[in-house]
């Protein structure tokens, strides 16, 4: 019976973030495609939950959703595109091309996935993927990438600065 | 639970939408968000194994994932906005200087 229930959420949760998805791709105007970017964020923070990772549930909302693509519209508004023209210099063909290329990739790698068989989860501890078992292993055995991390968020600082800089 | 097979076709979906976007969009801010999604289709695979193997390293590479997100993103907007300063143009085929 929970499986059920845990079938129908997932599908709850599914439908909407692949809508939001193509949304994305086919929005005329970049809002439109930055608003459907934050739904889809939203869906897939649901379906984190919905695998026990409830740490990054939430980062997803507040990095994703809540910088990230703050910083994304503030970029939009300041510079103030027209609607996107459909069609214009790119040839048919390549566009076709394309979007036959990225779905061969998408059935190849949905085939892989069904040749893995079937893959039923296993029940884990109560405190699988939360706070206090993410921050044990980060501060314990995963110490270097963390640190790592902070640097390349250093740097990354820098260097935004520097490259939106009007005189250097 | 629902088996792990149907996060990871989800994943492949949301993968391969993105991967469309980037091919045939022409605005460069679309093109970035289209990476941004490509980020977390691969964020939900790793979130799956780990929870379908049961080890948290997998969110862990996640949460490296997502801070590496944020910094290229900070850093590609910036590159973005000067290249609109110099161009007052954003669409990825007017960026062809160093083409012959």
């Amino acid at each position: 019976m929970s499986d059920k229930a845990e079938i129908f959420v997932f599908w709850v949760l599914a439908i909407p973030l692949v809508a939001a998805s193509l949304g994305v791709i086919l929005a005329r105007s970049a809002v439109h495609a930055a608003m459907s970017l934050v739904a889809a964020f939203f869906f897939l923070a649901g379906i984190y939950i919905l695998l026990t990772a409830h740490l990054l549930a939430w980062l997803q909302v507040l990095v994703y959703a809540g910088a990230i693509m703050v910083v994304f519209l503030f970029v939009i508004m300041l510079l103030n595109f027209d609607d996107e023209v459909l069609g214009v210099s790119r040839m048919r063909v390549m566009k076709l091309l394309g979007i036959a290329g990225a779905a061969g990739l998408g059935l190849i790698v949905i085939r892989a996935v069904r040749e893995l068989g079937s893959m039923p989860m296993v029940r884990v501890d109560e405190d699988f993927g939360t706070v206090r078992a993410v921050g044990r292993v980060l501060f314990t055995q995963y110490l270097l990438p963390f640190e790592a991390t902070s640097l390349l968020l250093l740097v990354s600082i820098v260097g935004a600065v520097v490259v939106a800089k009007q005189r250097i | 639970m629902a088996p792990a097979n149907l996060y990871l076709i989800l994943s492949a979906v949301i993968f391969s939408i993105g991967l469309a976007g980037v091919v045939f969009k022409r605005n460069a801010l679309m093109v970035f968000m289209c990476i941004e999604l490509m980020l977390n289709a691969v964020n939900l695979t790793f979130v799956a194994f780990s929870r379908y193997y049961a080890d948290v390293t997998g969110q862990l590479f996640v949460f490296m994932v997502m801070s590496v997100a944020a910094a290229e993103a900070a850093v590609g907007l910036g590159i973005i906005i000067s290249f609109f300063r110099n161009r007052i143009s954003v669409d990825v085929d007017d960026a062809s200087i160093l083409k012959n």
